[in-house]
């Protein structure tokens, strides 16, 4: 397990290399100096000169990525270009927004999916099984924006039961924070509850199908008791490895809700700093994202290997 | 033929004879704007309403399905044209290090979500359907050359890929004439979801504002027009939100009869 780690770890760690050269070189290909940017097309060539000095841009590209990279590792993102303010400090405070809104979606989704998920494996080809599939057919297929867009129609609008956009503040308690995030998350996990319960539902008709389902049966135990006793506990190891990489996928795609509630999360900081040329905003913000993603696949993997053995053998 | 694959042929269908249609005929001009005929619910004249300027929203919805499709196909055909030979490449070559370089790039691409390649994309060349193009089109790279290698490597230990080799083929020919033809029923399965993800992909891009630009129409920016005026006339966001669930729906429903229909153990079993 040990080699099986370390393996993985310097996988890791070469793919985060990779993913920063790949960003920061990338974006820094992109047409537009931001100093001339922010001082306009009035604003004299020294002028600029001196603003680029201020901002950094003059160091060699080389230089500045080793800095940026290095900074990274300590948690200094650098300095906003518009804001002059610390990135790190920036993104903390969005963070608080994004990170809550992707962890609540998650919990919606799974519990949702589970019990839908299950619920359809017992009853396999009955009409409860139909309607579930049918359910999680129309849940992939509806936008989340839109489905965003209708929750405020109904329960912001006409029923008046919630804010339609906006975020409480954590200094209104969690109660409130909650209650603003409700309905982006209800939207957010929509689609990955539709996925989740049909991975659920697959897996355990998987799983049933194994002879140890048949054996359990056979030494006299109920079909549920085999279900949750057998079934379940082997049929959450590809659950798992899915709710693991939905977290980074609602993370990135929390972005597009923010925008349908304005909430003041990652995504908007991203669009405000992508038409502001905040270029260093914008790295920092889709280096964070990859990292969640990566670091989320790996302990991913790492769950997945200490639970099935096999797993390390082959690597 | 299985319901799922009737029914996602014609909700399918629906929606490309819609986007084909518009280019001969379309209700009204979709950019007409007539004011004082703006936001008008459906009715005899404008099947779908008007939207705040008085455009056509049926005709909006035709046109906007040529966005989408094109989008969505052309992106599907980049993911293809590079994934598949790469995939092909990393099987033939297994647990070689070009195998294990094109696994590592694909696993790298993959922690990009797309949305966020797009971001990046925008970032450096500005928005546009071009750009939402290539940014979907990344994504799909890796996923058809990770279920191309996938099913390629147990087709490279059958006897008649040997019995290829002792004749005297090469790698690259076993590939095409052999593999490839013993994997397409996979492709055209997922070829067929990746559609539908690039279709709702798409949506969320011009959505923000990073896929097709005015006066280019499509699904996602009327629902993004829509926004500020859905409590006085829901039908905006409804219509366009109906179009893109039922083309999304019908190709999904399509990969799944087509998955059921082409794998012939599945197809024996239900005759």
């Amino acid at each position: 397990m040990i080699r099986y780690t370390l393996k993985r770890f310097l996988s890791l760690c070469i793919s985060l290399a990779v993913a920063s050269l790949l960003i920061f070189f990338v974006i820094e290909i992109a047409p537009g100096d931001p100093a001339s940017f922010m001082l306009g097309i009035n604003a004299q060539p020294d002028t600029v000169a001196a603003l680029r000095a201020e901002l950094g841009l003059d160091i060699p590209k080389l230089e500045r990525y080793l800095a940026w990279t290095q900074g990274m590792l300590t948690g200094d993102f650098g300095m906003s270009y518009t804001y002059r303010t610390p990135v790190s400090q920036m993104v903390a405070d969005r963070l608080w927004v994004s990170l809550p809104l992707a962890l609540f979606a998650l919990a919606l989704s799974t519990l949702i999916a589970l019990p839908a998920g299950i619920y359809a494996a017992a009853r396999r080809g009955q009409t409860g099984d139909v309607a579930v599939m049918s359910a999680t057919q129309l849940g992939v297929a509806i936008p989340n924006f839109w489905f965003a867009m209708m929750l405020v129609l109904i329960f912001a609008i006409k029923l008046r039961w919630f804010a339609g956009g906006g975020f409480a503040g954590w200094d209104k308690g969690l109660g409130a924070v909650m209650w603003s995030l409700t309905l982006p998350a209800i939207s957010l996990a929509l689609p990955q509850a539709a996925i989740l319960a049909r991975v659920m539902r697959s897996a355990l008709l998987d799983v049933m199908n194994e002879d140890f389902m048949r054996t359990a049966r056979a030494k006299g135990l109920t079909t549920t008791q085999t279900l949750w006793k057998h079934g379940l506990r082997n049929a959450l190891i590809p659950v798992l490895t899915i709710i693991g990489l939905q977290f980074s996928f609602l993370l990135a795609g929390g972005i597009i809700i923010e925008q349908v509630f304005y909430l003041p999360g990652l995504g908007r900081l991203v669009f405000q700093a992508i038409s502001a040329r905040d270029l260093i905003v914008v790295e920092s913000v889709v280096m964070l994202l990859v990292f969640a993603v990566i670091v989320v696949n790996f302990a991913v993997d790492l769950a997945y290997a200490a639970v099935d053995p096999r797993l390390r053998a082959r690597t | 033929m299985n319901r799922n694959l009737i029914i996602g042929l014609i909700l399918s269908a629906i929606a490309i004879l819609a986007a084909l249609m518009s280019f001969i005929w379309t209700p009204f001009d979709h950019v007409a704007m007539n004011i004082p005929a703006k936001l008008q619910t459906p009715n005899l004249t404008h099947w779908f309403g008007t939207d705040h300027f008085g455009r056509d929203i049926f005709s909006m919805i035709m046109v906007g399905a040529r966005t989408s499709i094109a989008v969505a196909f052309v992106a599907v055909g980049i993911g293809m044209g590079l994934g598949i030979p790469l995939g092909l490449w990393a099987a033939a070559r297994k647990g070689s290090y070009i195998d294990e370089l094109i696994m590592r790039a694909n696993d790298l691409i993959f922690a990009f979500p797309s949305l966020v390649i797009a971001i990046l994309i925008t970032a450096i060349f500005g928005a546009g359907a071009v750009n939402a193009i290539i940014a979907i089109g990344i994504f799909n790279i890796p996923v058809f050359a990770r279920v191309v290698r996938g099913a390629a490597m147990p087709i490279w230990e059958r006897e008649f890929i040997l019995a290829a080799r002792v004749a005297g083929k090469n790698a690259a020919r076993i590939s095409v004439e052999h593999i490839l033809p013993n994997v397409l029923n996979l492709l055209i399965v997922q070829a067929t979801i990746q559609f539908s993800l690039g279709i709702l992909a798409e949506a969320a891009l011009s959505y923000v504002g990073l896929g097709a630009q005015p006066p280019t129409p499509s699904w996602g920016r009327m629902l993004a027009d829509a926004q500020t005026l859905v409590s006085i006339a829901p039908h905006l966001a409804l219509i366009p939100g109906f179009a893109i669930i039922i083309t999304v729906m019908g190709l999904n429903l399509m990969g799944d009869g087509l998955r059921d229909y082409l794998n012939p153990r599945t197809r024996v079993a239900r005759t």
